[in-house]
């Protein structure tokens, strides 16, 4: 079943062309990788899908639900989670609150004026956070300010956040950008291990190992089209793939 | 305790200590010794600490969790004096209904204000709360002279038609009163040397603060209190996150307008009068001291810097040159008088040069107020208790630090 | 024709003294990316030096003249100004009855000192603390400042006279050949204006065509793209700061004839000044002046007796609106750039 939907978007930012007609369906259940050099427009991309960017022409449909036009919190309330390329959690909260606030945006609803509750009362949006950071091994930190983590614990943060809302479809903006070999190498394990819980994933990554570590699925972008579409295995003998990184990135 | 968890009940039992037994903590000098001056147990004070500090616990929930630094808030608590007033003139010198509708106006006016300045923020949101105050401000001394009457001030008259009571008895307009408790009646207690006066009047906005400081307890703590926490942290990330911030700031918005009505209402009950002063922006200027002087986002530092900032206001004020060459008559003349040239410009009207000082000083080197200062010590002596403990032994520094993360 | 003429003009020199300040907060918010909430006491600041430079000039001694003698019969005792008896009455006269012109020479020494060790000594601590506690430490010196001057110079309006040249009113409109009698126009606004339109037009100019300017300009659109070219921006931000001062400084000095100078007048201006450059934009000089001048001139458009007759009391709010519906129809002001601060 197709889970994400893209036909003909369309965006330019003045003279330059970013998107170019881009058609793109993600399955459900898979790791579906966008690759391609810089500039290729998958950050823009990426950027239609959450109410970033309005797309000039073209439709993005989630579930059969449209996409574009509604706001960021409507379009995460459909089950659409983000990680940013640079983290961006709550910066002088606790990491166990950075947990808290998107578990009770997905049981709240985007906005409820329940003033007079304690959080500390939410038992199950508690029981839901602290099980995450387990899961992710932040749990030992729930206290911690989030702004005095190390890099590779804001995007396990990040993550978890994602993860503590069930999602059914996740974007990850190049989840492992400035990260050490070993790392990068945990962050695989991890999604990967998230990957059991069935969540559909897209992934821009710059790292050929990345995705073929994890992707059933990959589109290759250049100049705003999609260039090559399909298995991994396949894309990587393509030749259309070699002359868009043309010697950018071995393969 | 009252849905609060330990710490929190502890401090809501400081607070409810504190103001109750204030007219003894607030007069610890006996009457006839030098130290006198420097009492703050009479009413009249005791009732600014209190209103001011509602004002400042209101003002907090907005700045002090979502960040948004409003410059137009004392037009809440004008309009709000200006309906108390009303109530008072029109229905019964009752204060009951003063303080209600007090709040009711501010909020409605709240709701106005915050509908249009919340479509920014940052700096715009500033200018623009600063440009309705001033408008608000400019409009009670001109046009709307005959609901603020302008520059007098809107006081009562013997001729107000009071509906459900009385227009005048005896020739006089009645006091404010709570069920017939009259707001100005006092208890004095004498004991010793020392005297306390318990003013009936205090004690209505004491406990009104106390039930002001639970709720912003109980808001703190909340779901609600949390998604304000979001959006002064990180505003994009919330959106991404599902949530909508603007009903949150909104709502927050309202509530310390709400809370600003009923400071402006109780000011009402204990002195009926209201005047257009109250709006101007340096007096929205001063709750944004008080918050950051206490200390913005904690529960306790506006509660604190605002009876800090209304005591030296006091004291400064009353202090004059004579005050001054009494202190320091012991010291040799030449000295003594140097000194009172020095100190002279910062007393007495030169209150407003202390605290703008004052107020620099805190920006610059404590931003997180009298609470992080408060703060900054306990770390300082539980450092030193726990290098003590390192030498005594590696493992209850251990303990001490887990117990410091808690 | 007469009337919207009148009112045109009637709005100058408000309308200078808003261009000028908003000159000066968007010159150092653009560079510093500081809100500067003092700016209006620098205003003042200038405006009691004008008033500190007459004091000096006044300086008189006492001597006897056993010639003359007063009512009460006792020799009459006459002050002379130092000026006078150093320089002969006439000129020495002069001399004081130009102080307020004389005061530019005065106060520029006076801004740059005060310029300098505000940023040097404050401003430059808070460059990279959030907008918020730039707005509030700044206002925390705006208090500071007025309160010193008001322990010095009292709480009452100090009138300081205009050189006797240009006191008085003279027919504009005649001189333009209108009816006479029509438009009636003090000297000094026009001086006042003339000054400001030469203050803007060097600052625009010094921004254009010098090298420093150049690098300042780049600077407002990029700031930290020209701190990788290896230019040695914060000594030129200070430098920024100084003149800002100055300007503002000598808008105060200049305007001390036309309202007398009190310790708050900077707290007014300034709080109209920062509606001025959110109408203009935010980080746009020439929305600065441009909307300075509109909102002095629609100030003086609304206290028409005609219009405060039909909306009364619009002459108090009118600039407040303004802004208001400008900041929520075109966050952006009317010259503002894209993307500056429009959040």
């Amino acid at each position: 079943m197709q889970i994400l939907e893209v036909k003909g978007v369309n965006k330019s930012f003045g003279g330059l062309k970013a998107l170019n007609e881009v058609n793109l369906s993600v399955e459900q259940g898979d790791v579906h990788a966008i690759i391609g050099p810089n500039g290729a427009g998958k950050s823009t991309l990426l950027n239609c899908f959450v109410g970033r960017l309005t797309p000039d022409t073209g439709s993005v449909s989630f579930m059969g639900k449209n996409l574009i036009g509604i706001k960021p919190h409507e379009i995460n309330q459909a089950g659409v989670s983000r990680v940013f390329q640079t983290p961006e959690i709550f910066g002088d909260l606790s990491i166990l609150d950075n947990v808290i606030i998107p578990a009770l945006a997905t049981q709240d609803g985007s906005f409820r004026f329940n003033a007079w509750s304690g959080v500390l009362r939410r038992t199950e949006v508690q029981d839901k956070a602290e099980s995450i950071l387990e899961d992710l091994g932040l749990a030992d930190k729930r206290h911690t300010i989030a702004s005095s983590l190390s890099r590779g614990d804001k995007r396990r943060l990040e993550l978890a956040m994602c993860l503590v809302q069930d999602p059914k479809l996740v974007l990850l903006d190049e989840p492992t950008a400035g990260m050490s070999r070993a790392d990068t190498n945990n962050t695989i394990d991890l999604l990967k291990s998230i990957g059991e819980r069935g969540i559909t994933k897209i992934v821009i990554e710059h790292d050929m190992h990345v995705v073929f570590s994890l992707a059933h699925k990959v589109s290759v972008l250049a100049q705003g089209t999609v260039i090559v579409e399909g298995k991994p295995e396949d894309i990587k003998g393509d030749p259309r793939v070699q002359e868009a990184y043309l010697g950018g990135v071995h393969i | 305790m009252l849905g609060l968890n330990k710490k929190d009940t502890t401090l809501l039992f400081i607070v409810v200590f504190m103001t109750l037994f204030a007219p003894f903590i607030l007069n610890p000098f006996p009457v006839g010794s030098q130290l006198a001056q420097f009492n703050a147990g009479y009413p009249d004070l005791m009732q600014r600490f209190v209103i001011f500090g509602i004002f400042a616990i209101g003002f907090n929930i907005l700045f002090g969790l979502t960040g948004y630094l409003s410059f137009g808030h004392a037009a809440f608590l004008g309009v709000g004096s200006y309906a108390g007033v009303w109530m008072m003139k029109l229905l019964s010198m009752n204060v009951i209904p003063a303080i209600l509708m007090s709040m009711v106006v501010a909020g409605l006016f709240s709701v106005l204000v915050g509908y249009i300045c919340l479509r920014r923020s940052g700096i715009y949101f500033s200018i623009l709360t600063l440009a309705f105050a001033q408008m608000s401000f400019s409009l009670a001394y001109s046009v709307l002279t005959p609901i603020t009457n302008g520059e007098t001030g809107l006081q009562l008259g013997l001729n107000d038609p009071r509906i459900l009571g009385v227009s005048q008895v005896e020739g006089s307009i009645p006091p404010a009163n709570l069920f017939g408790i009259a707001m100005r009646d006092s208890y004095e207690l004498t004991l010793g040397g020392w005297a306390f006066t318990f003013n009936a009047g205090y004690y209505l906005c004491a406990v009104v603060m106390i039930v002001a400081f639970y709720a912003a307890i109980r808001i703190f703590r909340s779901p609600f209190g949390l998604m304000l926490k979001a959006v002064k942290s990180n505003q994009q990330r919330m959106n991404y996150t599902g949530l909508n911030s603007k009903p949150y700031t909104f709502a927050a918005f309202v509530i310390s307008g709400v809370y600003a009505g009923l400071a402006g209402g109780l000011m009402v009950a204990m002195d009926p009068l209201a005047g257009a002063e109250r709006m101007q922006w340096t007096a929205s200027g001063e709750v944004v001291l008080m918050t950051i002087l206490g200390g913005a986002g904690t529960l306790f530092g506006p509660v604190l810097g605002a009876g800090f900032i209304k005591y030296f206001e006091n004291i400064f004020s009353k202090i004059n040159e004579n005050v001054l060459h009494q202190w320091f008559a012991a010291l040799p003349d030449s000295i003594e008088n140097v000194l009172i040239a020095v100190v002279y410009p910062f007393i007495g009207k030169g209150w407003h040069l202390t605290l703008g000082i004052m107020f620099m000083l805190v920006v610059i080197f404590l931003p997180g107020g009298i609470m992080e200062g408060i703060q900054r010590l306990v770390n300082l002596f539980k450092r030193r208790r726990t290098t003590d403990d390192e030498r005594a032994g590696g493992s209850s520094a251990l303990a001490n630090n887990a117990k410091a993360a808690e | 024709m007469d009337a919207i003429l009148l009112q045109i003009l009637n709005g100058l020199d408000k309308g200078s003294a808003y261009a000028l300040i908003a000159l000066g907060l968007t010159l150092i918010f653009g560079t510093l990316g500081v809100v500067n909430f003092a700016h209006g006491a620098l205003f003042m600041l200038g405006a009691f030096c004008a008033v500190t430079l007459n004091n000096i000039l006044s300086l008189s001694f006492t001597t006897i003249d056993p010639d003359r003698t007063d009512f009460l019969g006792n020799p009459l005792k006459v002050e002379t100004p130092y000026v006078e008896s150093w320089f002969g009455p006439e000129i020495g006269m002069a001399i004081i009855q130009w102080s307020v012109p004389l005061s530019i020479l005065f106060a520029i020494p006076v801004m740059v000192m005060v310029g300098l060790i505000m940023e040097r000594g404050l401003i430059k601590h808070f460059y990279r603390r959030p907008h918020a506690d730039q707005i509030l430490v700044t206002f925390g010196l705006a208090i500071v400042l007025q309160e010193i001057i008001k322990y010095f110079f009292g709480a009452n309006p100090i009138p300081t006279p205009a050189p006797p040249a240009f006191a008085g009113s003279f027919d504009f409109g005649a001189s333009l050949g209108l009816e006479p009698g029509q438009i009636i126009y003090p000297y000094w606004r026009l001086v006042y204006f003339s000054f400001a339109a030469v203050i803007i037009a060097a600052v625009f100019c010094f921004l254009r065509y010098t090298t420093f300017g150049m690098v300042v300009r780049a600077g407002m659109a990029d700031r930290e793209t020209v701190g990788f070219l290896g230019i040695n921006i914060n000594k030129r931000f200070t430098i920024m700061f100084a003149i800002a001062a100055i300007v503002a400084g000598l808008a105060g000095v200049m305007y001390a004839p036309i309202n007398s100078p009190n310790y708050h007048m900077g707290m007014d201006f300034l709080v109209l000044s920062f509606v001025v450059v959110v109408v203009g934009g935010m980080g746009s000089l020439a929305g600065a002046v441009l909307a300075g001048f509109l909102l002095g001139i629609l100030e003086s458009f609304a206290s028409m007796a005609q219009v405060v007759a039909l909306l009364p009391g619009i002459n108090q709010i009118i600039i407040y609106l303004v802004a208001i519906i400008v900041l929520l129809t075109r966050p952006r002001g009317l010259m503002g750039r894209k993307g500056v601060m429009e959040d």
